[in-house]
């Protein structure tokens, strides 16, 4: 039932985000992608879990490297993403 | 139990953030507050997941975080806007490497069924790839390592051959899963396929590749969800995968190609057979080329990478307000693949302080290219090339370019006759009403701004 449960998310959340992003207007494209790629660091919550339970070392140590490369990806993404748009300007009208 | 829904009720919210963020990046007005609504997102979530009973010992995630945040920050802070591809595809490449990890970490769980065992094996494919495809295409990009296709007799029947033996890995790691061997083996194999499959690309298809690594680098984290069964990496992955496809699709149909054609057909390997043009190539200097300018009422601007390489963007910022002081109206005409990522030269002249309105698309600019008294290109090539209108034996024949041959006169700022990434003529350079200026990008820039100033 778990499965099903999770497979119907997953189908909406595509047509949902085809939706989405149909509209972003090509001037957008980079900062569209790279905020993207900064959601797709969202497995950084499952890397927490790993990083933090208590399993064996080899667990705790590749959880941890998950954790710092899912952080650099949310992280640098987001900023990266916003110092991006905040140059977008519109025209002053003289 | 409480911790359950409330975690649950909060990863509810941030799909929410999620979705809003991404539905206000449809507007350049909007969309600052877009990516901020989405990193809220993104706080909430782990924020909660901190709170998860299973997690006991803090001093590891501490520690992933602080050394995450350290170099995301400087990483970020520090990158020049040239350099934005490269960042983008290295950032790709660390969300993969990242679901591949949690993919290998759930592995550890009690009682896995085969269906998570499946997902757990996918994490580690789409994630490898995804991870030392990027890390190619950042090499390629930051020219560390040569952009020209990489092409071998064979190569699709060796690619073919290691995508098999992947799957079939991925069998064997579904029925033995005590056995690491498969699991090594299904990491190494989905490390070799992502190098194969972004070393034969050249630098002009580019924008696919970083495109369809974005896709991947959220249908890593979708499959690394199914794998610890969490529904807001599910959510959130899709959102990524769908975007990516979206935005690979719209470069393919820009190039006027399939995405098999780009992934497969080694495309911008130097071929022998082409037709020599006919014609004569007439060059100009920037001094009469300023005079032309001068009683110009109205200049297209047609950027391409050679701007981004030759840092030309400011200058050319300069120019279109001398002109515009001149009396003439300016505007930019951007190819959507110009460049090396979806929408690169908007941040470029974003970065110059050029206001987005000026910039307009191919298929509002072209109806009216006969309005236009110069069309000046800077430092783009195929994207103009009228052989993709007029010659149907050339490679790129059907591709959609601006139509700047239509302006009444076109200067072409170029190195050299040097043919373009593609490694195909221009009989763009040798039409009538054709001006060749040859020299570097900024320099030639800079010279007609102090003739405008003069």
């Amino acid at each position: 039932m778990e499965l099903v449960y999770l497979s119907f998310i997953l189908i909406l959340a595509i047509f949902l985000g085809f939706e989405l992003i149909q509209k972003v207007p090509a001037t957008l494209h980079t900062p569209l992608m790279s905020g993207a790629n900064a959601i797709s660091g969202i497995t950084l919550v499952g890397a927490l879990v790993g990083a933090g339970s208590e399993g064996t070392t080899l667990t705790v140590i590749l959880g941890t490297a998950a954790v710092a490369f899912a952080t650099i990806n949310v992280v640098g993404g987001y900023l990266v993403t916003d110092r991006m748009l905040a140059m977008f300007k519109k025209r002053v009208s003289k | 139990m409480q911790t359950v829904i409330l975690i649950n009720l909060s990863y509810t919210l941030a799909a929410v953030l999620f979705i809003l963020g991404l539905k206000f990046l449809s507007h350049p007005a909007t969309a600052r507050r877009g990516n901020i609504l989405s990193a809220l997102g993104m706080l909430l979530a782990v924020v909660v997941t901190l709170l998860d009973q299973s997690i006991i010992d803090y001093r590891w995630i501490l520690l992933g975080i602080v050394i995450g945040t350290v170099i995301g920050t400087l990483a970020a802070r520090l990158v020049a806007m040239t350099a934005m591809p490269e960042m983008v595809a290295l950032l790709n490449g660390f969300g993969g490497i990242s679901s591949l990890l949690v993919g290998w970490v759930a592995l550890a769980q009690p009682d896995l069924s085969n269906f998570i065992l499946l997902t757990i094996f996918l994490s580690i494919l789409i994630g490898g790839v995804t991870f030392t495809g990027s890390l190619v295409a950042w090499g390629k990009l930051s020219e560390r390592i040569s952009g020209r296709p990489f092409l071998f007799h064979g190569q699709r029947q060796v690619n073919a051959l290691i995508l098999l033996a992947n799957f079939m890995c991925g069998v064997m790691f579904v029925l033995y899963p005590a056995q690491p061997l498969w699991l090594y083996l299904a990491i190494v194999l989905s490390a070799t396929l992502g190098v194969m499959t972004v070393m034969p690309i050249g630098g002009a298809d580019m924008p696919v590749v970083i495109s369809l690594l974005n896709s991947y680098s959220g249908l890593a984290a979708c499959a690394a969800g199914f794998a610890i069964s969490n529904n807001i990496l599910i959510v959130a992955g899709s959102l990524v995968g769908a975007s990516g496809m979206i935005l690979t699709n719209i470069m393919c149909k820009a190039m006027n190609r399939s995405l098999g054609n780009v992934l497969f057909s080694g495309f911008g390997a130097p071929s022998g057979d082409d037709d020599k043009l006919e014609g004569e190539v007439k060059s100009l200097s920037a001094e009469d080329a300023y005079y032309i300018l001068e009683a110009a009422q109205s200049v297209v601007i047609v950027p391409g990478y050679g701007m981004a390489v030759a840092q030309a963007q400011h200058g050319v910022k300069e120019l279109q307000e001398l002109l515009e002081e001149n009396g003439c109206e300016v505007v930019y005409a951007i190819h959507p693949v110009a460049g090396r990522m979806p929408g690169h030269m908007n941040v470029l002249l974003a970065e110059a302080d050029v206001p987005y309105d000026l910039l307009l698309e191919m298929d509002d600019i072209n109806p009216r290219m006969e309005t236009f008294d110069v069309a000046i290109v800077i430092g783009a090539n195929d994207v103009v090339n009228s052989a993709a209108r007029e010659n149907m034996n050339s490679p790129i024949y059907g591709m959609p370019i601006i139509n700047v041959d239509y302006a009444r006169t076109v200067f072409v700022l170029k190195r050299s006759m040097a043919s373009g990434f593609a490694g195909l003529d221009n009989p763009l350079f040798y039409k009538e009403n054709t001006r060749m200026i040859f020299g570097d990008a900024k320099e030639t820039v800079n010279k007609l701004v102090r003739e405008f100033s003069a």
